[in-house]
């Protein structure tokens, strides 16, 4: 064995038996330190032969480097084993609950609303509002309802108090959202398409029935425009909204003062164990009033019927999100209990898009 | 409105089922609510004969009877007295359900003795009342089909009823007629004529009639009756009662089931008078007001003036097409009746019955309409039945004025009803319709029938057409946008703003509720409401007497409820109406949220507090950074009373305020039974001003390479010092080269007055200096340094903490 085998058993031995970083520096400085034995026998190759000093030169450099990196490994390795040892002691309970926050809802009407509006968007109708205070005439008498039609005292109307002195008729609550019908013609003249969602009001108040409660108008005028028009809106607006590959609607001739023809419209369902599913099975379940604009609906309207026409519908919105989402009562919708805000409202971030699906 | 299928074919000519009539009605839009066919629960029972009858071994009041039936002989123990040999029987076999007795037989052994079947009684099968013994039957054979047995020999028994919805355009439909005729032209059998010949009169009417010249024009434009002697007024036949009686109208005598049954066959509401009880003549006037009535239905009404009614020489005897009188009602002894057919204008009938508050049969058909026309046609086929069924003998006919002329055309334009319908139906067929509902078709223009008030304009000869055509068979038919392309944003710039508010009120952890508009009065009052022009004159509780001026009210109501339940912690809030008055308009677009008792469930990092003031300020100011409010809005303490006051603010631009947020008024919470803390922001969402020009660009970002230098001062000023007056002070100090001013800390309360002196807080500034355009040297920033120190202490009037 030569000297310098002897010195690197003796190196490499020692920084394997280093237990701590002080003694892997003693060790370092010992042999390659300024007076350390790798150190002094390199100052010795000067006084070497050219022959001795390339063959000791070059071994005594691949010794040093050997040492380096035996130091390095043993370091990084001590270095780790510490680490170890703290993570082992840093144990946290991570089943234990993170810091709280609170999860906020969207209430079912406004989710449908936005629905609603999504679908009706794409097929180009805007969004038209109105007070819901309103004047008699715009609530009744512009929609072809006279004083005296019988439908005037099936409305439920709530009144709204007039001071005696004042000769007006007293004004109303809407008992419908069909008065934006007239605003919006009277503010956007024709051809013209809008949907009108907001709160309605009728004195009812009953297992089925709220004193408030919550429509949407349609309406679309243009010159050609026909109930069979009507009839495909519908039914891409329910297939898109109930998210079903195809419905069914049938329209059945009725009456409302402000459509002629008038139809009521159902749609195709079933009832097995009392789940609801939109189109397919042997029932028929009504969802919304419809009709051909009246010539005098146009006319309050500021719109000559003799050259335009269209169609009108209004629906309940709470009752299609009934329908949607399963949820049995119409008066919980206004009860704020939080463990129904909770379980039937949605995140805030579920907007719902045509291009992303209306729900999750 | 209810029929029975037989008295339907009374008028209609048709093969069709039930089954395809009720389709058809729904479909013309009179819409089929319930169809009850007796039938349907009697389907199962066949003919049987008892061929051997002997007493029970062991019950004296049962006996074993052989039955011979169409699945052989069978033995049936029995307890009726009349169960005996010979006689034929309905019989119900196991497994059949009996509707009288709710239950399905099976085999059973009575007192030892297996019985395979039940003969049944009228009761048992809901027949009638009769339970004395089983039925016997006089004809029919064994196995037999007991329904088809009572079609022929009992047809009322098996008669479908059908109840229709009839939509107030349609009171024509209110008699059987105007629904055969609907059908008819639907193409479900053919309408059969109606005779109607003139009773001629005997002698001349001892009671005569005068319509009051006030009401000829409008109230009633014509009456006639006539008076009928000698009838004999006991029950009437069968058949009527049966027809009555299976739409829910009692039997009466015949002459009172007569006018009920011309109310509903022809909707020709009628009245009958006791000729005996009638003092002179008949007058119809306007009552002169405070006169009292008895009517039919037992119930005395006091007129006010101008109702119209019918008056003797003394007094008033009937509400005319209202109500009769009881007085002069007829009765089981009536010998001589005055039958009336009269008009009744539909306004005034409608005025008088709301005003008295009377449902009846004639004032819902009188003010929806009958038929002008058929007055006097229905005097005359009334007068036939009174005779045919009381005898008698009737008078010449006595009446004023004449039937109201509604003559009137509107012209058909075929193809304008292809294009409002979008459906092809052909010319002829439009004009086929229109004849099959009575209209006069003169070329183009179409006279309406004078059954059918509500036909007045072009439009309704088209629902005619199309509702007859049928909308069922209707086609969707694609309706394309309006413009090509992507399509431009529909909602505006409000609408998207409200969209925003609510999820960003719901992301920041609040559960959004939808509360009536309508709330108390003394919460409304708490809030600001409650004047006289946002009250509701005819409100559904007390709860809901006025609209409500603020959104708080309602969610605090909802946080009392839901505590009441047993949940303390919330976050509630609505995006919603407020309400400023009682005109269209008075309405404003409000955001409010509630935080009610922690912020946090207990956990073990100690996150539960009670909500703050500075919780509820740090929501709103979220929500307004989220729709683009101006980031340096004031804040001034000018709040609504329902706020603590001190601790409670406006987010303003000058005189507008886009939001206030603060503790709710203790005493409030107090009236309002909410457990506390609790606090509440309200966004004016249409206060926060939009953007003057809307551009997508953004201004360019400037970012500079020079190192920021932040410097943090720390200030003695009276407690009451607003931070805001020190921040300002603080920016004001070089408005080029000072970023950011922030509150780092605040040292306040008894340890911070020990150290500092009464009445004293401190308030430590981190002041943020960005130089643009070369790096700061130390003496400019000691510079910056003094003036801040120099300006907060000269706003605040405090002075530098060391």
């Amino acid at each position: 064995m030569t000297a310098l085998d002897v010195l690197k058993t003796k190196y490499l031995e020692g920084i394997e038996a280093a237990s701590d970083e002080a003694s892997l520096e003693e060790l370092r400085l010992a042999a390659l330190g300024k007076k350390g034995e790798i150190s002094l026998k390199m100052r010795e190759l000067g006084k070497m032969t050219p022959e001795e000093r390339q063959t000791t030169g070059a071994a005594l450099n691949r010794l040093k480097d050997e040492i380096d990196a035996a130091l390095r490994a043993k370091k990084e390795a001590l270095a780790d084993a510490a680490l170890e040892a703290r993570l082992q002691s840093e144990w946290l309970d991570v089943t234990l609950p993170g810091r709280p926050r609170r999860q906020g809802t969207i209430h079912p009407v406004s989710q449908v609303m936005d629905e609603v509006t999504a679908i009706f968007a794409d097929m180009g109708f805007a969004v038209a509002e109105g007070p819901q205070v309103e004047s008699d005439w715009y609530n009744f008498d512009a929609l072809n309802i006279a004083p005296e039609h019988p439908a005037r005292q099936e409305h439920d109307t709530f009144f709204m108090a007039r001071d005696a002195a004042d000769p007006r008729p007293p004004h109303v609550l809407r008992t419908h959202t069909s008065p934006v019908q007239i605003r919006a013609m009277q503010e956007r003249g024709a051809p013209v398409r809008v949907i009108a969602p907001g709160r309605v009001y009728r004195m009812d108040m009953d297992q089925t029935h709220a004193p408030m409660f919550h429509q949407v108008e349609g309406m679309a005028i243009g010159k050609d425009i026909s109930m069979a028009n009507l009839k495909w809106v519908l039914e891409e607006f329910c297939k898109t909204f109930f998210e079903v590959p195809s419905v069914e609607l049938r329209f059945r001739a009725s009456h409302f003062p402000f459509t002629e023809p008038s139809a009521e419209v159902d749609i195709r369902c079933s009832w097995e164990g009392g789940q609801l599913k939109i189109g397919e099975g042997n029932s028929w379940m009504e969802i919304l009033g419809s009709g051909m604009m009246q010539p005098k609906v146009l006319a309050a309207g500021g719109i000559d019927p003799t050259e335009w026409q269209g169609f009108a519908f209004g629906m309940g919105i709470d009752r299609l999100a009934m329908l949607k989402y399963g949820i049995p009562d119409l008066r919980a919708f206004f009860e704020s209990d939080l463990r129904w805000l909770k379980h039937y409202g949605f995140a805030a971030l579920d907007l719902p898009t045509v291009f992303g699906g209306l729900s999750k | 409105m209810k029929f029975t299928l037989s008295w339907l074919k009374d008028h209609l000519d048709t093969d069709a089922s039930v089954d395809e009539i009720a389709e058809a009605l729904t479909d013309l839009g009179l819409e089929v609510e319930e169809v009850v066919n007796p039938a349907a629960k009697l389907a199962a029972f066949t003919l049987a004969k008892v061929v051997h009858a002997e007493k029970h071994p062991d019950a004296d009041k049962l006996r074993v009877c052989k039955v011979l039936t169409n699945e052989g002989e069978k033995v049936i123990v029995c307890g009726a007295p009349n169960a005996r040999e010979g006689i034929t029987v309905v019989l119900a076999k196991p497994g059949d359900y009996v509707p009288g007795i709710d239950t399905t037989l099976g085999v059973g052994k009575i007192r030892g003795i297996e019985s395979h079947g039940m003969m049944c009684s009228e009761r048992e099968l809901e027949l009638s009342d009769e339970h004395n013994g089983i039925i016997e039957l006089p004809s029919g054979e064994v196995g037999d089909k007991f329904i088809d047995w009572l079609a022929e020999n009992r047809p009322e028994a098996v008669d479908p009823v059908i109840e229709i919805a009839i939509t107030p355009n349609r009171p024509d439909a209110l008699g059987v007629r105007g629904v055969a005729r609907d059908l008819a032209a639907r193409g479900i059998g053919r309408l059969k004529p109606l005779e109607v010949e003139a009773v001629p009169g005997g002698f001349d009417c001892p009671i005569s009639v005068q319509i009051d010249p006030t009401l000829k024009e409008k109230g009633c434009p014509h009456f006639t009756g006539r008076l009928i002697r000698g009838v004999k007024n006991g029950p009437s036949p069968a058949w009527l009662q049966a027809r009555l009686m299976a739409i829910g109208l009692r039997p009466i005598s015949a002459l009172v089931d007569i006018t009920n049954y011309f109310t509903y066959d022809l909707n020709r509401p009628l009245h009958v008078f006791d000729a005996a009880k009638v003092a002179g003549n008949l007058r119809i006037v306007p009552a002169k007001g405070g006169a009292e009535l008895l009517a039919l239905d037992g119930k005395t009404y006091t007129l006010a003036p101008g109702q119209m009614v019918i008056c003797d020489d003394n007094e008033p005897e009937s509400l005319a097409g209202i109500m009769g009188g009881e007085l002069s009602g007829a009765t089981e002894d009536t010998t001589d009746v005055f039958l009336e057919s009269a008009y009744w204008d539909p306004i005034t009938i409608a005025a008088t019955g709301r005003a008295l508050k009377i449902n009846s049969d004639a004032r819902y058909r009188f003010e929806r309409g009958v038929d002008p026309a058929f007055t006097l046609p229905g005097l005359e086929l009334a007068t036939q039945m009174v005779l045919d069924l009381c005898g008698g003998e009737a008078s010449n006919v006595v009446s004023d004025g004449a039937p109201l002329d509604t003559t009137r055309a509107y012209k058909l334009d075929p193809a304008r009803v292809i294009s409002l319908v979008g459906m092809e139906i052909p010319e002829a067929t439009q004009r086929e319709t229109l004849t099959a509902l009575g209209f006069t078709l003169n070329g183009d223009m179409a006279t309406p029938p004078s059954w059918r008030p509500d036909v007045l304009g072009e439009a309704d000869l088209v629902e005619e057409v199309a509702r007859i055509a049928s909308l069922t068979k209707l086609e969707g038919k694609p309706m394309a946008r309006e413009t090509s392309g992507v399509p431009d944003a529909i909602l505006t710039p409000l609408q998207v703003r409200e969209r925003t508010v609510r999820r960003t009120i719901a992301a920041l952890g609040y559960n959004e509720c939808v509360t009536y508009s309508f709330i108390d009065a003394k919460s409304a009052t708490l809030f600001g409401g409650g004047a006289e022009a946002t009250r509701l004159e005819n409100p559904i509780s007390s709860e809901m007497t006025h609209l409500r001026p603020d959104l708080l009210p309602g969610l605090l109501q909802a946080a009392a409820r839901n505590q009441a339940r047993g949940f303390a912690d919330l976050a509630l809030f609505e995006v919603g109406p407020a309400f400023t008055g009682g005109e269209p308009g008075d309405q404003v677009l409000q955001a409010a949220g509630l935080l009610v008792g922690a912020s946090a469930p207990r956990d073990p990092w100690g996150s539960r507090r009670p909500v703050d003031v500075y919780e509820a300020k740090a929501d709103v100011e979220a929500v307004l950074s989220a729709i683009g409010a101006p980031a340096r809005a004031q804040i001034n303490r000018k709040v609504a009373g329902w706020f603590h006051p001190g601790r409670s603010g406006n987010i303003a631009l000058g005189p507008n305020v886009m939001a206030s947020f603060g503790e709710v008024h203790p005493k409030v919470l107090r009236d309002m039974g909410v457990k506390g803390p609790a606090v509440a922001f309200t966004l004016h969402i249409a206060a926060v001003p939009f953007p003057k020009v809307k551009t997508p660009t953004r201004a360019a970002l400037k970012l500079s390479d020079l190192q920021a230098v932040e410097r943090d001062f720390a200030f003695v000023v009276d407690a009451n010092v607003e931070a805001i007056t020190a921040v300002n002070a603080a920016y004001g100090a070089d408005k080029a080269l000072i970023e950011t001013v922030s509150v780092f800390d605040q040292f306040t309360g008894a340890k911070a007055e020990e150290q500092m002196g009464a009445g004293k807080k401190s308030i430590a500034l981190s002041v943020r200096m960005q130089p643009r355009d070369k790096t700061l040297t130390d003496a400019e920033i000691e510079a910056v340094a003094q003036k801040v120190i120099d300006k907060v202490t000269k706003a605040t009037g405090g002075t530098q903490r060391k």
